[in-house]
């Protein structure tokens, strides 16, 4: 019996705190919605862009509605078991969900993962990871361009480090490849920062990889591009690709999805918070400095966002079913 | 390493030693409930806790549930957990002539030392192993995993054919799910939920936890027997014993550092090895089995010292180093955190921070173990079969759940669990099958990560057996692997000379 109660203790112990952080008074209420602590599901692992950027808005969200924001993390299948599940939660907006394109647009197309691009009831699109190559510090590629002529000149040598399969590091490989006729081996890792050890470490060339993993590595890495339309502050000595003149802007864009029938209004008044959560100087200035991009891709934009998403990947997923 | 020292320090963060430390004693004081399935049970609750103060909880449960053991072991002959089994060579004995007291007293602190050994090893042996952190690729990962299997052949001595057909049905399970490397949608039946594959915890709980449930309802005795009277803590003369038995104290606690870091083997061999080279270096061999203090101190402290050393290939290599490591080695992957060389570079402060809280579960034990030692177990010890069973029952249907609020996972674990209980009864043990399991994937990705980097380069061979840190795990492989044998061989041969004599 004893064994039972000293555990419960913990667990008590835990809702405790969950309890506190509920009480915690409104400050602005937006109409109807939510009405108790909403349920934000990371399909991913604790640590990861999806997680990070997620405990970012946390204390906004709570602060705008009044109401706790719990996070909970159903990684697996780089997404795909909690994507398929969207749809068999309750549609009342109190479980909500991190999506990314291009990843919920290229696994259906790739493999049956139990979902369609069109089962996800994206709400709002609240910024993108922008597409970085990185190399370690010690690298012979001085510039993008040295990469190019290597890659070029070696079909297939070239190894690029991503994270994992039908994901949006393997997709920009392909679109690089398209871009500039530079075709690299790409390596799928468990996620970006295993990638990153395995550039670090010299196994590979470079990594297919994000602005934030750059940031991150500090004096370590080199980035020898962004794909953003301005320079990253955070990494102000990393032309975009733009300006190397290659057109190429984008990355993981991440959004947040309730399942299926959540009433208009509801969506309506969460994608107006997660505007709002946008706007926060504070907010901006938190994810700015660690590298990613803030956009507002409100609920009435969505369906066209995704659309022209869909189009513009269209050419590299074909290749890659082919492949 | 000072920032370490002091968040292990936090009130909160001791207040989690204590609690694991006094649930650890009291699960491992119960037979049958091994410190393995301490850890199982109690791994989903630190979920919500930061990973430093999850691990200390479980180490501090791990470190308790082996010390625990000692009790049944002592008073009632039963060993609480398999860590435990030499201790009742003499501490029953000792018991019996009316010392239980003070063999408890005694295996208190012994176990206190050997635990103290073992998590300094840890603190001092572990970074230098580490810092070669990042020559290790995909493809040392794919040798380091395929050395890990190779354990099997060691662990299940004496059945290596049922322990490899448990690696292989793990390594089998294991491929269950969208593959991380290619994306390949594997034996999910169209089911969603199977798409992340196996979870690791509900499996772990299943494949230890239940088989142990089913067998407590199955048979008919009483799970436990009532301790023998004794005549208090005799803190002094304990004190005094061990001071004249220092070195074999302090030999007992190296041995069990040094197996617990050799991965697969756990506290039950440390005990042994280091009982058996008590006696052997003993003065007094023939009081061995006979109630003698040497035998309690070389047990207890060498099956305490495992733990410190157990996380050594735990956290360098990702390897358990014994078969609790294996559980927390899960709860790890469920935190997020990359085991493995760079843990060290990566995670450095939760490391340290870990290995302090551990440092300082270790010390409470010893007012723990005074204080509650006796009267714990004579409290568990009449709470009858049909009350823990369903409790224990109860508590791994709820860690099941916990782990993401899946009700699935909980079937997982009941499939899994009635599934290891009926190969445990035709010999099948569930460690192989949980090698299996975790480094399966590890195996997997290494190899066809090296497989295509060793394409690209224009020479697979040279990736996979040309690399330094690579000949060296291929060739402490296929030493383990002739090891076994090679010791049958011996083994044999002597025999043979006996019989001509």
């Amino acid at each position: 019996m004893k064994i039972t109660r000293r555990t419960f203790g913990i667990r008590a112990m835990s809702l405790g705190v969950a309890t506190a952080a509920l009480s915690t008074p409104s400050i602005l209420r937006a109409v109807g919605y939510p009405t108790r602590a909403v349920n934000y599901i990371i399909p991913f692992n604790p640590g990861g862009e999806s997680d990070v950027t997620a405990r970012f808005q946390q204390p906004f969200f709570e602060r705008i509605t009044g109401k706790s924001v719990v996070i909970q993390s159903k990684p697996g299948a780089g997404g795909a078991t909690a994507w398929a599940q969207l749809n068999g939660f309750e549609p009342d907006g109190h479980t909500i969900m991190n999506t990314i394109v291009p990843h919920t647009v290229l696994q259906p197309a790739m493999k049956d993962v139990g979902y369609q691009t069109s089962d996800i009831n994206n709400v709002f699109f609240f910024h993108y990871t922008p597409d970085a190559i990185v190399v370690k510090a010690d690298s012979p590629y001085q510039s993008l361009q040295d990469l190019i002529d290597d890659a070029t000149a070696n079909p297939g040598r070239v190894t690029f480090g991503g994270s994992g399969t039908n994901t949006a590091n393997h997709l920009a490989t392909e679109i690089f490849a398209d871009m500039t006729g530079a075709r690299a081996t790409y390596i799928p890792f468990k996620g970006s920062a295993p990638a990153m050890t395995a550039v670090l470490g010299g196994q590979i060339a470079a990594a297919m990889s994000y602005t934030t993993q750059g940031v991150k590595a500090g004096d370590q890495v080199r980035t020898l591009a962004v794909a953003t339309a301005e320079r990253v502050a955070a990494l102000p000595d990393t032309p975009t690709f733009t300006e190397l003149g290659f057109d190429h802007i984008g990355g993981a864009y991440r959004g947040v999805a309730v399942p299926a029938g959540t009433p208009q209004d509801i969506q309506q008044n969460l994608s107006d918070i997660l505007l709002q959560i946008n706007a926060e100087p504070e907010f901006q200035a938190q994810m700015t400095a660690a590298g990613y991009e803030v956009i507002d891709i409100p609920l009435g934009d969505v369906p066209a966002f995704i659309e022209e998403r869909k189009a513009a990947y269209a050419p590299a997923i074909e290749r890659l079913k082919s492949a | 390493m000072i920032d370490a020292l002091l968040s292990a320090a936090t009130p909160f963060n001791l207040m989690l030693a204590l609690i694991g430390v006094v649930l650890g004693t009291v699960i491992g004081a119960l037979p049958g409930l091994s410190a393995t399935m301490a850890v199982a049970v109690l791994v989903p609750f630190t979920f919500t806790m930061d990973p430093a103060s999850g691990l200390i909880a479980l180490g501090a449960v791990h470190t308790g549930a082996i010390y625990g053991g000692a009790y049944a072991s002592i008073l009632v002959n039963t060993p609480g957990t398999p860590a435990a089994i030499a201790t009742a060579l003499d501490g029953f004995p000792m018991a019996r002539r009316g010392d239980g007291d003070l063999a408890v007293t005694i295996s208190c602190f012994a176990s206190a030392f050997g635990g103290v050994v073992g998590a300094l090893a840890l603190l001092i042996l572990a970074p230098p192993l580490a810092t070669i952190a990042l020559k290790f690729g995909p493809v040392e990962y794919f040798w380091l995993a395929i050395f890990g299997l190779s354990l099997i052949a060691v662990l299940s001595k004496g059945a290596t054919l049922k322990g490899l057909i448990g690696g292989f049905v793990g390594l089998g399970l294991s491929t269950i799910g969208s593959a991380v490397v290619g994306g390949d949608v594997r034996y999910t039946f169209d089911n969603p939920v199977m798409l992340g594959g196996i979870h690791i915890i509900p499996a772990l709980i299943g494949l230890y936890c239940v088989p142990v449930l089913l067998n407590m309802v199955a048979t008919k005795d009483p799970h436990i027997e009532r301790a023998t009277e004794g005549k208090g803590a005799r803190i002094f003369e304990a004190l005094g014993l061990m001071w004249r038995s220092k070195f074999n104290l302090i030999r007992s606690s190296i041995v069990g550092t040094v197996v617990g870091i050799l991965p697969a083997a756990g506290g039950a061999v440390a005990g042994l090895v280091a009982y058996s080279e008590a006696r052997r270096t003993s003065k007094h061999q023939d009081q061995f089995g006979k109630g003698a203090v040497d035998g309690v101190i070389a047990s207890e402290s060498a099956n305490s010292a495992t733990v410190g050393g157990g996380f050594v290939p735990t956290l360098v290599l990702g390897i358990p180093g014994t078969p609790p490591d294996a559980i927390i080695l899960g709860a790890l992957m469920v935190q997020g955190i990359r085991v493995g060389p760079q843990l060290f570079v990566e995670q450095a402060s939760t490391v340290y921070t870990f290995i302090f809280g551990l440092l300082f579960a270790t010390l409470l034990m010893i007012p723990v173990g005074l204080l509650i030692g006796r009267t714990a177990f004579r409290t568990i010890s009449s709470i009858p079969k049909a009350a823990l069973a369903p409790a224990v029952g109860v508590l791994i249907m709820i860690g099941s759940f916990a782990v993401e609020q899946n009700s699935t996972h909980v079937v997982m674990m009941v499939v899994l669990g009635a599934f290891a209980w009926v190969a445990l009864r035709y010999g099948f043990e569930a460690s192989p099958i949980v090698l299996g399991l975790i480094l399966g994937p590890i195996a997997e990705q290494g190899f066809v990560q090296g497989y295509l980097i060793g394409n690209a380069a224009g020479n697979i061979w040279a990736e996979f057996f040309a690399r330094p840190i690579s000949i060296a795990i291929i060739v402490f492989t296929v030493l383990t692997l002739l090891w076994p044998i090679w010791s049958e061989r011996k083994s044999r041969r002597l025999k043979g000379m006996m019989t001509h004599e």
